[in-house]
């Protein structure tokens, strides 16, 4: 499988990344290249294999269900670029 | 008097105890070496003197008063990825400008915990992607080894490349790292230094910058492998912070230097033997295969037949994860933010001002594996084939073999722009060819130097284990080294 332009600018949409023209082209050689390097994965038979999950069979620990944390305000917001009263700041998304 | 930081943590330890030097006068020769060095070597991207000095007061304190834990007074770097309250920790990117976290990362605070010092933050491959550090946005760090008769500057490796150079150069005691699919080993081959990757689960990844969650994994960069031995036992915790962490004692890692080998089996996987490897890294992989001989281990053949597919399986979930784990740098909670006409256009504007060439191309990989009509023919694919590399480890595991032997890298250190490797992504991704594999299954790995090559670079051997069985590897790693020696750099800076 290979991308091409409108694909490339597709998933920089996804990804929120703004990318130039320029940027878009050099990027679908890039990817082509990353992408048929991976396609020899797709010789191997998998029939029967169950995907990775877990590297070491693990149980989840669990937690009481009880608030341990908390009361941080100031410091959840004290890295953000705009913040107000403990809000974080976004430009206006509802007209 | 002599060079204080040329003592390795066993060393300084014991003049520590035995009240021959001081943890300020320790701290204060890694202080003055960093500022002599460092605009040199570029190895730190913070320097944090008043607090190290301040930490090193208080162990002198603990040490007179008795009360000295494990590392006390021991000056170390921390990888610029280790969230240190207070302290700069962007993971050497532009999207995180000016980030100090409210909060210390279990391991760096296991460390204090144990009374070491902090000497600063260390560069490293912006979010941990790349192979020579040459991504960080803080630019690259040269590596203090330089082929004999040149003054070509090299790369120190990577992502962990300020961890490796720092300890080569002398710079720290011992150096905090992470590991995703190369990047604790990959980096100490490079600069003479010991790296371990330990089994995932055995350190806590709270407070860890994340880069691919199911693969990352801190481990230490070291002098010498009873240095990593003493750091990885102080790393190491169960957490409940972090839920992929392990519920296992720590053992004295220390403890099995010096064990014999005699009944260990070391299998010699036949599938690591790669079209246009060095016939130095052959020769290198066989001379480790004698001294273990020697020690009395028995070498079997081993194969590990999926190992090719590793690299490939790499860059589809490494990629996925980090497109998922790096969604949060949005411009809103913290570090950059570039204005936009709107909330989607200041996010895109963020991220593509913030985040560098490398890091920008896995997120959109993994975007891409990620999205509707492909997920299955990539990244399900990918972890099928997983599955298979694991139960290739597990069928010689099962066949009686203790450790497997391999080299760590396909080369010795390469030059700093090298036009060859910037040009084809791939390439630089071929890097991690040995060391991946690790990683897909979760295995401990250890990288050990081994020799030099014919332009006097560093050339390592690595070790992997079975799951949390990484004395093993401290005990096969501690023959290899007093066979081969120690290697240190020619001083230049």
């Amino acid at each position: 499988m290979s991308v091409d332009l409108a694909t490339v600018k597709r998933v920089a949409r996804l990804a929120r990344i703004a990318v130039s023209e320029e940027e878009a082209s050099r990027m679908t050689g890039e990817l082509n290249g990353i992408l048929g390097f991976v396609e020899q994965l797709s010789e191997v038979n998998v029939e029967g294999v169950e995907p990775m999950t877990s590297v070491t069979p693990m149980q989840m620990r669990k937690r009481e269900d009880v608030v341990n944390d908390g009361n941080k305000a100031d410091a959840i917001v004290a890295n953000a670029p705009a913040t107000d009263r403990n809000f974080f700041q976004v430009p206006k998304v509802v007209e | 008097m002599t060079d204080l930081t040329r003592l390795t943590i066993a060393e300084a330890r014991e003049k520590l105890s035995a009240k021959e030097i001081t943890a300020v006068e320790l701290t204060t020769a890694y202080i003055d070496a960093i500022e002599a060095a460092n605009p040199s070597i570029n190895a730190y991207v913070t320097t944090t003197p008043e607090k190290a000095t301040a930490m090193a007061v208080k162990s002198d304190f603990r040490i007179a008063n008795g009360e000295a834990g494990a590392l006390e007074g021991i000056p170390l770097g921390i990888k610029d990825l280790f969230a240190t309250e207070g302290v700069h920790t962007q993971a050497c990117s532009h999207i995180l400008d000016g980030f100090k976290p409210k909060y210390e990362s279990t391991v760096t605070q296991n460390l204090w915990d144990a009374g070491a010092v902090m000497l600063g933050k260390l560069n490293m491959d912006e979010f941990a992607m790349g192979s020579s550090n040459e991504s960080s946005y803080y630019g690259a760090v040269k590596n203090p080894w330089r082929a004999e008769g040149s003054n070509a500057d090299l790369v120190p490796g990577g992502s962990s490349g300020g961890s490796a150079a720092a300890v080569a150069a002398f710079l720290c005691a011992g150096a905090t790292a992470t590991d995703t699919g190369g990047s604790i080993r990959q980096p100490a081959a490079f600069t003479g230094t010991v790296g371990i990757k330990p089994t995932y689960g055995r350190c806590s990844r709270w407070g860890i910058v994340a880069f691919a969650s199911s693969l990352d994994q801190a481990g230490p960069i070291a002098r010498d492998v009873r240095d990593a031995a003493i750091l990885l036992k102080s790393m190491a915790s169960v957490d409940a912070k972090d839920t992929t962490s392990v519920d296992l004692p720590v053992p004295d890692y220390e403890a099995s230097l010096g064990q014999s080998l005699k009944g260990m089996r070391i299998g010699i996987p036949r599938e690591y033997r790669v079209d246009g490897m060095p016939e130095e890294i052959e020769a290198l992989w066989q001379q480790g295969i004698a001294w273990l001989k020697d020690a009395g281990a028995e070498i079997v053949d081993i194969s590990l037949p999926h190992t090719k597919y590793a690299l490939p399986a790499y860059y589809i979930v490494a990629p996925a994860e980090a497109s998922s784990n790096l969604a949060r740098y949005d411009g809103v909670r913290y570090g950059l933010r570039v204005d936009g006409k709107d909330i989607v256009d200041m996010y895109e504007k963020t991220r593509a001002a913030g985040f560098g060439k490398e890091v920008k191309r896995r997120i959109m990989i993994g975007t891409y594996v990620l999205s509707a009509g492909y997920y299955d023919a990539y990244y399900l694919q990918a972890q099928k084939v997983r599955t298979l590399i694991k139960r290739d480890f597990e069928l010689a595991f099962n066949a009686g073999v203790d450790a497997i032997l391999t080299p760590a890298t396909p080369s010795s250190a390469f030059g700093i722009a090298d036009e060859d490797l910037a040009s084809d992504p791939v390439k630089m991704y071929l890097q991690d060819i040995f060391t991946v594999t690790v990683n897909m299954a979760g295995l401990p790995g250890l990288s050990v130097p081994a020799g030099l090559d014919h332009k006097g670079l560093p050339l390592s051997l690595q070790l992997i284990g079975k799951p949390f069985d990484e004395e093993s590897l401290f005990k096969t790693a501690h023959v290899i080294e007093q066979a081969a020696g120690r290697f240190t750099p020619a001083k230049w800076w």
